[in-house]
């Protein structure tokens, strides 16, 4: 089900329709209020939120881990217990569907001012309809915005799905009102880290695999844990996903259906916060004010929004000759057990996956063609020359299998001038040239850091449109970057070059552990058919007429090799022997500040950590 | 001569011969023990039991069970049950029918006929060792090479087996039957193949359900199929120490009816005791329905002398227990015909219980059922036998009620019915039955009864009746010639068993069943199958369950490949669910390839080694287990 067809472009993806289309024709409070009849799990056990709580804390699972908590600690039980009962109070939703209606109405509001459309591929609603019924159903979304959330509860209740719970930070919770609020709308919520909390652990996974054996609700998480900054899938968590699988491992469960979900939006409302916080400037905390002073959001130009409802993936075909069940044959089901390497294995390399299926079902815009010229010209362009490599950028990307929503009958200048006004906040465009600037760039006398930063807000905001559409072209950007630094065209050392490239960059992109190989069949694919390359036995040549697809290949991975060398240069020129891992980000920002991003650093810290050519000391 | 100990001697045989009235041939044999061939010839064995030589005379070639009952659809297309010997034998039953075709999606209108005769020239001609054969009848044995005899002998009752032989396809069969009927000559014939190189196949009462009887593809010698059904008398009987000498060829009902007539039994009741033998049990591992008063086999054995290539094994004395290494039984007990042949056993008897009451309790859902029985287990309170069926079965229960003779017990029934699910609120699409046996001294089993009944309110549970329960277990009895009706019409099936620890019974019952219909649905299969369940024993730290799983395979070109894939995935599914690879039935041909995983890698080994050093030559070439 996971394994990508051979000849990825022949993809066919299911049809949009705009559901806010009918909320603009009709009573958003009429429409709050009416009846929701959702489709219901053929095995389910109802239950009340308060039942719930107490299923849980009986549970043989968690009486046990309270057990040994007590032992440990030297605490009485019933005090463990009562910290147990405590930490699910702070962890569980309440779900109500009054405080559901409520949120329909206002979002109803809020969608239609924030965007032109909202459109859902209505095939994988039906899907979903039937998976719903089948098995318990865990909803997996891509996380760039706030709104994702919201948006698929929104949906969901809007085509009559049952509503999910989902997974969100403690974050939210300092947000007095509208935490309660989330709460009620069914959030549960759940402690950035409780790396070696036992009983949080254990109240926290019981919860979740309660509601999940139940049948109680679709459970909803983000498989990259937190918004992506910089609108590149990050790197999956595997935590939650253990916990939602384990019920079928254990055979509590007869299968759990996942459902990558594909949110794109074609302007984030985060956008330039995201860019400051790239920067260093601290994320603003979660607070009802800042909500309301973020109401000026509203007043602005969204675009278009997709979302994207996956095929279901069934957990036990997923496992079917990976995952040998009976290795639980031999212990108390209800002890925790660490997953093995075997799992552990399986449960990254299907993470990654459905990442994978995430970003291959998100919809890109013609803004992100755009951005990615922009960015790679940094002087600006004639807009006859954009409109011209936006044409012939746009037929690479459909070759390499996009998810391009390009109107059909528009002319390509048409097109084009629609995303410049859109985005126009982030550049200029004056005498029939377009260049990156900053156009609220009245003020009087910044001094040139200021303007540096602005300008670095500036870039890094469009580039997080070039990062959406680099899953499409990294494998051939990969092998491109491999054969210009091989100097060779001997297969076997492009290869090698090609896996170096990749496996250094497996902590920026989307790259499943273990495929290697197939990433590399798959550019070669690519770009064969594309008549960049020939491939022959043992050597790959380049063709004539490939110079300009290779050398955009080549420019797109530019920025990152550049960023890793920026690091590299400076923890080999100028650290000192302990430097911390704290101090590190601020570090090489004032080493080399232009178009460093943190999420960068951090990658590149990562990965060289993990190719071991920096150690990491324990202080 | 006159003395009085034995005058009072020759008194009790004659009391004890008064006893034996109604079968008198069989005094000589049964009472005294003594050498069998030298002292007592017996005089015509094949009118003493009820297993001919010629089994298929009275038993059926290509199906279960006696030729004289069947099912069928009669004119008006009415289920009836046809012979004499079952309570439901002559009965027509009402409602079968519509069970059958609403259950399979099945049609009266589409017959699936077997084969009507054996073709004789389909069987392949024997490949026969003279020499051993010569020696054979040299010594006065009892040897054929008839093409009836040799099929008969070739096939167990799993589906494909039984499948083929309605199809007319015949296999490798042995080449030569012998039928010994003493240890010694078990002995002679066992030191003649050895001698000879043959391959001796044990068959005792031909159940298997594990293909342990198929004759293995790859064998190039003369197969000998070594029938124990002559075999059969009980040689003592101990009332000091209540335990009996049998012989191993004896079958289930014989040994429990001549053990009846003498007061006693073992208890010992599988559902295939009508024509499994002693041997058979203790080569498998067998478990009786009422194991929960009288034990399985491996409980019930307190000797067993087996001829092995390197002569007999047999332990020195009849203590109770010892420690004296491993138990030398263990590794005669499920050993499958592959070390040697089991000739004579002593088993523990027990005084014919005084009072037995059968009993039903209705449950709301199988997951009460399912807790109930397990309360009783942990009180250790359980009936001779609990079983509990779930919703599908006992649907399928209803379906095999006879006809009711007077309007009373229809308006009864009707009663029972609206009150429990009117009344009581029970959704007949969930409820489940539990089907009871209480065994012993009358008060004792009434106040069992009660403890029993108590417990199960507690979940929920309603009694429901005697009748109920006394057609469960009769079912048992006549579900294996219901198969042989389905396949007369596009269906067949077949049932599989494991044992499993309490916490998981429910989670394998649904999983196996869901995986059964999904696996059917993937192969093709029109009509959704029949997969169901029922818990037949429990223990202290778990259940034996047991599934039947049967499917509609018109438009299918290979059905029976399709069956044994799906059987694979459910037991695929079972181990996966903590369930073990069998409770009973055994290992044979069809789960070797599990047996590594089931027992480990040095498991395997010391069992390999085991069979190196008792049969290095492999005349005991069954090829099952390992």
């Amino acid at each position: 089900i996971l394994s990508y067809p051979r000849h990825p472009v022949l993809k066919k993806r299911d049809d949009f329709e705009d559901v806010l289309e009918e909320r603009r024709r009709s009573s958003d409070l009429r429409y709050a209020l009416r009846c929701y009849t959702p489709t219901l799990y053929k095995g389910l056990v109802p239950c009340k939120v308060s039942v719930l709580k107490s299923i849980v804390l009986q549970s043989d699972h968690l009486q046990c881990v309270i057990k040994q908590v007590s032992s440990e600690s030297g605490d009485s039980t019933e005090c463990v217990a009562e910290e147990a009962s405590l930490i699910l109070d702070e962890m569980a939703h309440r779900m109500q569907l009054s405080t559901v209606r409520f949120f329909v109405f206002t979002l109803s509001k809020a969608f239609k001012r924030l965007f032109r459309s909202v459109c859902v591929n209505e095939e994988g609603i039906q899907r979903l309809q039937q998976a719903v019924q089948e098995h318990p159903v865990v909803l997996l979304p891509s996380h760039r915005s706030y709104m994702d959330f919201l948006m698929m509860s929104y949906l969901l209740y809007m085509f009559d799905l049952p509503l999910p719970v989902i997974a969100a930070g403690m974050d939210f919770m300092s947000m007095k009102f509208i935490g309660e609020m989330l709460r009620m709308s069914g959030a549960f919520f759940i402690r950035r880290s409780f790396g070696g909390d036992k009983l949080y652990w254990a109240v926290f996974s019981e919860y979740v695999k309660t509601m999940l054996r139940k049948g109680y609700a679709p459970i909803e998480f983000f498989l990259e844990g937190t918004r992506s900054r910089t609108c590149k899938s990050l790197t999956p968590k595997t935590g939650l996903l253990n916990i939602v699988m384990e019920p079928f491992f254990k055979g509590e469960l007869f299968d759990v259906s996942l459902v990558p979900v594909s949110i794109s939006y074609e302007r984030v409302l985060e956008e330039s916060l995201y860019a400051r916080e790239l920067l260093g400037v601290p994320k603003p905390k979660e607070s009802t004010s800042g909500l309301l002073k973020a109401r000026r959001v509203l007043s602005e130009d969204y675009g278009s929004m997709h979302v994207y409802f996956g095929h279901p993936v069934s957990v036990r075909s997923l496992a079917e000759g990976k995952i040998k069940r009976s290795q639980y044959n031999l212990l108390p089901r209800y002890i925790p057990q660490k997953p093995s390497v075997d799992t552990h294995e399986f449960l990254n390399d299907a993470a990654f996956r459905l990442v994978r299926i995430q970003e291959e079902n998100m919809v890109l815009k013609p803004w992100v063609l755009i951005a990615t010229l922009l960015l790679q010209n940094p002087d600006g362009m004639d807009l006859s020359s954009l409109t011209e490599q936006t044409d012939w950028l746009r037929h690479l990307a459909l070759a390499f299998g996009a998810f391009l929503d390009w109107p059909d009958h528009e002319a390509c200048s048409e097109v084009i001038s629609c995303s410049l006004a859109l985005h126009r906040r982030l550049l200029s465009v004056s005498a029939g040239h377009v260049q990156l600037s900053v156009t609220d760039a009245p003020q009087v006398e910044t001094t040139p850091e200021e303007a540096v930063f602005q300008r670095a807000v500036v870039v890094l905001s469009c580039a997080s449109y070039r990062n959406q559409i680099l899953h499409v072209f990294l494998r051939p950007a990969l092998l491109a970057v491999a054969m210009q630094s091989a100097n060779s065209s001997r297969k076997d050392d492009i290869y090698n070059c090609f896996n170096f490239l990749r496996n250094m960059f497996s902590n920026e992109f989307i790259l499943c552990p273990g495929d290697s190989v197939q990433d590399f069949e798959e550019a070669c694919y690519l770009l064969m058919k594309r008549g960049v390359l020939q491939v022959l036995e043992h050597e790959i040549v380049m063709s004539a007429s490939g110079q300009s697809t290779l050398a955009f290949l080549c420019s797109v991975l530019d920025p990152f090799l550049q960023g890793y060398q920026v690091v590299c240069r400076y923890l080999c020129e100028e650290t000192n022997e302990n430097l911390t891992e704290k101090e590190f980000i601020p570090a090489v920002r004032s080493f080399c500040f232009v178009s460093l991003s943190s999420d960068l650093q951090k990658n590149a810290l990562a990965a060289l950590l993990r190719l071991k050519a920096v150690r990491k000391v324990k202080v | 001569m006159a003395s009085n100990s034995s005058s009072s001697a020759q008194q009790r045989l004659r009391i004890i011969a008064g006893h034996l009235q109604k079968r008198p041939e069989e005094e000589n044999a049964s009472v005294a023990a003594q050498e069998c061939k030298a002292e007592a010839p017996r005089s015509e064995p094949s009118s003493a039991t009820p297993v001919p030589r010629r089994r298929q005379e009275i038993m059926k070639w290509n199906g279960w069970g006696y030729s004289d009952s069947r099912f069928l659809f009669n004119k008006k297309g009415q289920a009836e049950f046809t012979g004499k010997r079952y309570r439901l034998s002559g009965l027509i039953l009402p409602s079968l029918k519509d069970w059958f075709e609403g259950t399979f999606g099945a049609n009266l209108q589409h017959r699936s006929p077997a084969t009507p005769s054996l073709n004789l020239s389909a069987v392949a001609p024997p490949h026969l060792n003279q020499p051993f054969v010569e020696d054979l009848k040299a010594a006065g044995l009892s040897v054929s090479h008839d093409p009836e005899d040799r099929v008969f002998r070739a096939h167990g009752h799993c589906l494909h087996e039984v499948f083929a032989l309605r199809e007319g396809r015949i296999g490798r069969v042995p080449d030569v039957v012998v039928w010994p009927s003493c240890h010694n000559d078990v002995e002679k014939i066992v030191e003649l193949a050895c001698k000879h190189n043959v391959c001796l196949i044990p068959y005792g009462g031909g159940t298997s359900v594990s293909s342990a009887l198929e004759c293995p593809r790859e064998e190039t010698r003369s197969i000998v199929s070594l029938d124990t059904s002559q075999m059969n008398r009980i040689l003592w009987i101990d009332e000091k120490n209540l335990t009996a000498h049998v012989e191993a060829g004896i079958i289930g009902q014989d040994l429990e009816r001549q053990l009846n007539e003498r007061g006693y039994c073992t208890g010992h009741e599988p559902d295939s005791m009508e024509f499994s033998s002693l041997g058979g049990w203790v080569a498998t591992r067998a478990s009786g329905m009422k194991k929960n008063i009288y034990g399985n086999i491996e409980d019930l054995v307190v000797h067993i002398k087996m001829v092995t290539p390197r002569g007999v094994i047999e332990k020195s004395c009849l203590g109770p227990r010892m420690s004296t290494g491993p138990d030398i039984h263990h590794f005669i007990l499920g050993s499958e015909g592959t070390l040697g042949v089991v000739t004579e056993v002593t088993l523990k008897i027990r005084p014919i219980p005084e009072y037995q009451k059968y009993g039903s309790v209705v449950f709301p859902n199988f997951q009460q059922g399912v807790a109930c029985l397990r309360e009783v287990a942990r009180q250790r309170c359980a009936p001779a036998s609990i079983r509990l069926m779930d919703n599908e079965q006992f649907q399928f229960g209803h379906a095999l009620k006879p006809q009711v003779s007077s309007i009373f017990t229809s308006f009864l029934d009707g009663l029972k019915k609206f009150y429990i699910t009117k009344f009581k609120g029970f959704d007949p699409h969930h409820l489940c039955v539990a089907t009871l046996l209480f065994e012993g001294d009358r008060g004792k089993v009434l106040q069992h009864e009660k403890q029993v009944y108590d417990i199960a309110a507690k979940f929920g549970g309603l009694a429901a009746g005697e009748d109920n329960g006394q057609r469960g277990y009769m079912l048992t009895f006549v579900i294996a010639y219901l198969r042989d009706l389905g396949m007369d019409y596009y269906v067949i099936g077949e049932s599989f068993e494991t044992s499993v620890p309490w916490d998981r019974v429910l989670d394998l019952c649904r999983n196996v069943k869901e995986r059964i219909v999904r696996e059917c649905k993937e192969r093709g299969v029109q009509f959704p199958p029949l997969s169901t369940c029922r818990v037949t024993q429990t223990y202290d730290a778990g259940a034996c369950v047991y599934f039947y799983f049967a499917f509609n395979y018109r438009g299918l070109s290979d059905p029976v490949h399709i069956y044994e894939q799906v059987e694979h995935a459910a037991r695929e599914e079972i181990l996966a669910n903590g369930g073990s690879l069998s409770h009973h039935h055994g290992v044979g041909k069809l789960r070797k390839e599990w047996m590594k995983e089931s027992v480990s890698g040095v498991g395997l080994g010391m069992l390999k080694s085991v069979k190196e050093y008792v049969d290095p030559q492999n005349i005991f070439g069954n090829g099952n287990l390992l």
